[in-house]
């Protein structure tokens, strides 16, 4: 009987529990329909808007009176395509000579234990609490004493990134942490240099990070606008997409560049995301281990 | 304020704990800055004994040396050919002579140095040149104050590298006499050249990057921490009007009290204000909403996991500066939001709500937005390390009876605040410095009318990065303010990294959690 009772008892608690947890996943369905709806509605705007024919500012409502492509034909007309593929030339410099320095640096910092090591990485550190936007017009007058600024801006641009691209080796840092030195060990004993333990044994198990310097690399310059704009200034071919659409959006264009930009906004987005959600769980393991080693 | 023994803080009550935690946190800070002042005097008298050690060692190695030895102090490498060792030899020798090539040219080190004193003695004027057997007066170019500031500089880089490398030089006369001395035969050129991809392959790999970072990082930064000590700005650009030193001014103008709430002390305050609370909320905001999402996203029982990580994963590939624009005038008068209220009927045309025209407004609105950029991220972390929580911990918690509030604040909460630390730190100095959120959503505005410092417009929403940028920008480039700006917020970052990393837990005891 009172054995009878009790199992009574924790059916009836356990349908209770399931109750209220299927009442709290309920809510948190609800939130996060939310908050998907609230992160993605300004880019389904976005691409809406890219596609409205019939007022070329911002209006009060979403869906297009008129459909139509005519945002994406006056992107094709305008100097759109060299900012474009201006961009796309550093994206991809960028992203193979970045990833060469920060693996060299990284690899170096992690493995090697040499005089000057830990003061050298003090010495970054420090360098890295200055905030970067005063360089930038010493790096302007450089540049433009070597040519490279105005229409040739593209190889300065490149220049500057990789050249102070050493400065970012945590994450990468903090992955060679991980793999154990005994392998480079076990490798020396046999006979391998440095070099060689390197390009035959670290390289081949740093896959995930080498992809996810490259990804980063590659993303960052998409986005720069400040020190693009002061290398490039005036002159509209050594523009990157940034630089050149931001004036769409200032006061006396927004009225007739608004949908424009959208329509650009789309084709400078849809390759990046693309490429980022195919190397989505490179990106993932890079941010948490990041965060998590400091 | 008393101190309580283990024993006597765990009798403690919760509340009591955290006044007593806090306390010792605020009674902790004085004792931190001065073990800071301490370890930097500390750091001084280790430079000056080192110093004076290389100078006796280098006397010694003089004294007891062979010939070979003593004309390798002033012809470098010479010790090392005469040693067999010829590639290391002529490499010394190299950079000696391409050293001294270029202190005596005509426009070489010597010249720069010279100048460095006055930044140039005269702009561009007018001389007597002759021409088709005429004297005519023309305008001739005169001094270049950037370039001498900029090559000065340089020299000085040089010199340094120069004396490194004949004390190295030096050294290596005296480690080959040693091994000589021991009947071991030195290394060939050969041997050098393989130690170059194996035993000494960091300075190979090390290289690239190092000059990178030397020539378009560090020469910038000692560049531009000159310029606050000189009067560089547009009407003194150096080429058509000279600039030259000024000392302390700039920082003097920076600290004046006196002119009231019209100047830029005023400016600089209220500013660093807004700075550190932006700071503090787009940080922690951030960090509990992140945490919270990822914790519903990894509920048991929560379908879709993917679906849902993915939408918000999505919105980081987005380059930021469409994101933020299209947001910035999404809020704007006549943005998308106001424009639809009116056609709802809510508000009236000229009713608008102020996003960017109410300083309050501006702030919430940017510190709501910045939520919007950087949940994903936060989620990401989160996420990565929820998983990595012990399970065990939970289920015997459940089995003690605390309720899923208690699981948060005992478990999940230190877990996470412990794994973390470093990264709340680097995310505040982080934010600190968040230049494209500001820039992009408000250039800094609405303008705040009631201080003016004589250059660029101060901002509501103006952080001092943003506000640094502004000075080299607009108001008569006050490149020499942007630069003390710059080397203030050098401070501000340093002294709270100092401080904030020695009390954070994960690195006092680094063992606690494993």
């Amino acid at each position: 009987m009172n054995n009878k009772t009790a199992e009574i008892d924790r059916q009836k608690r356990s349908i209770g529990l399931k109750a209220s947890a299927r009442i709290s996943n309920t809510i948190i369905y609800i939130l996060l329909v939310i908050i998907s709806f609230i992160w993605l509605l300004p880019f389904i705007f976005i691409v809406l808007q890219s596609f409205r024919c019939e007022v070329t500012g911002p209006v009060g409502y979403v869906t297009p009176k008129v459909w139509g492509l005519d945002n994406y034909k006056r992107l094709l007309e305008c100097n759109f395509k060299t900012w474009y593929l201006n961009t796309f030339i550093i994206a991809l410099c960028v992203a193979v000579l970045q990833t060469i320095i920060v693996l060299c640096m990284s690899y170096t910092l992690s493995r090697f234990r040499f005089k000057m090591r830990g003061g050298l990485m003090r010495f970054m550190l420090i360098l890295g609490m200055f905030p970067g936007m005063l360089t930038m017009i010493i790096l302007y007058r450089v540049l433009k004493d070597l040519g490279l600024t105005q229409a040739n801006a593209v190889p300065g641009l490149i220049l500057v990134y990789v050249a102070s691209s050493g400065m970012g080796y945590y994450v990468s840092k903090g992955f060679f942490d991980t793999i154990p030195k005994s392998l480079d060990e076990a490798a020396r004993v046999d006979g391998a240099t440095r070099a060689q333990v390197l390009t035959k044994i670290i390289l081949p198990l740093a896959k995930p990070i080498v992809i996810y310097t490259i990804l980063t690399a590659f993303m960052a310059p998409w986005g720069d606008f400040v020190f693009a704009r002061y290398i490039a200034f005036g002159t509209s071919s050594g523009y990157n997409v940034a630089v050149g659409m931001f004036d769409w959006l200032s006061k006396d264009q927004i009225g007739s560049w608004y949908t424009t930009f959208c329509a650009g906004g789309v084709i400078v987005a849809l390759p990046v995301t693309i490429l980022f959600m195919c190397l989505q769980k490179y990106y993932v393991e890079g941010v948490t281990g990041g965060a998590v080693k400091g | 304020m008393k101190r309580y023994s283990d024993l006597e803080y765990l009798r403690l009550g919760k509340w009591e704990r955290f006044v007593y935690k806090l306390q010792s946190f605020f009674v902790a800070i004085p004792k931190k800055l001065w073990q800071l002042i301490l370890s930097i005097g500390r750091f001084f008298k280790k430079i000056g004994l080192g110093i004076a050690k290389e100078f006796t060692d280098i006397w010694l190695t003089f004294k007891d040396g062979d010939w070979k030895t003593k004309t390798s102090y002033l012809v470098m490498g010479f010790g090392n050919i005469a040693r067999g060792q010829v590639l290391r030899g002529i490499l010394f020798l190299l950079f000696e002579i391409v050293f001294i090539g270029y202190m005596v040219l005509p426009q070489g080190g010597a010249y720069w140095l010279s100048k460095l004193g006055s930044l140039g003695d005269q702009g561009p004027h007018k001389e007597m040149v002759q021409k088709y057997g005429q004297w005519v007066e023309t305008s001739v170019p005169g001094d270049n104050s950037f370039r001498i500031l900029l090559y000065g500089v340089l020299t000085i880089f040089f010199i340094i590298a120069f004396i490194y490398t004949w004390r190295l030089n030096v050294k290596q006369n005296k480690i080959a006499e040693g091994i000589l001395k021991s009947g071991k035969p030195l290394r060939s050129g050969k041997d050098d050249l393989h130690s170059l991809v194996d035993d000494q392959f960091h300075k190979t790999l090390l290289a690239l990057p190092l000059t990178g970072i030397l020539i378009f990082t560090v020469l910038p930064i000692v560049f531009m921490v000159l310029v606050a000590f000189t009067n560089y700005d547009a009407e003194h650009d150096g080429l058509n009007n000279l600039f030259t030193w000024v000392g302390m001014d700039n920082f003097n103008t920076m600290f004046n009290w006196t002119a009231g709430g019209k100047s830029y002390s005023a400016a600089f305050g209220e500013i660093l204000t807004w700075t550190l609370i932006w700071a503090f909320f787009a940080t922690f905001t951030n960090y509990f909403l992140g945490m919270l999402v990822a914790m519903m996203i990894n509920k048991k029982g929560i379908n879709l996991k993917k679906l849902w990580r993915t939408v918000l994963v999505m919105t980081i590939a987005i380059p930021q500066f469409i994101s933020l624009l299209y947001v910035s005038k999404m809020f704007a008068k006549n943005g998308l939001i106001n424009l639809s209220l009116i056609n709802l009927g809510w508000i009236q045309t000229g009713q608008e709500l102020p996003f960017w025209e109410d300083p309050t407004w501006a702030r919430i609105t940017v510190i709501l937005i910045n939520i919007w950029i950087g949940i994903p991220y936060l989620m990401l972390i989160a996420t990565g390390i929820l998983m990595n929580i012990p399970a065990d911990l939970y289920e015997s918690a459940r089995i003690d009876g605390a309720n899923p509030v208690q699981q948060f604040t005992k478990i999940t909460l230190p877990y996470m605040l412990f794994i973390t630390g470093p990264y709340l730190l680097t995310s505040f100095t982080g934010n600190m410095n968040n230049f494209n959120v500001i820039y992009l959503l408000t250039g800094g505005g609405p303008t705040n009318a009631s201080i003016s410092t004589g250059g660029a417009a101060v901002g509501h929403t103006d952080l001092l990065i943003t506000w640094l940028f502004k000075i080299t920008m607009e108001g008569g480039n006050k490149y020499y303010m942007a630069s003390v700006v710059g080397i203030l917020v050098f401070l501000v970052v340093a002294v709270i990294s100092l401080v904030v990393y020695g009390l954070l837990p994960s690195i006092k005891n680094e063992e606690d959690f494993q």
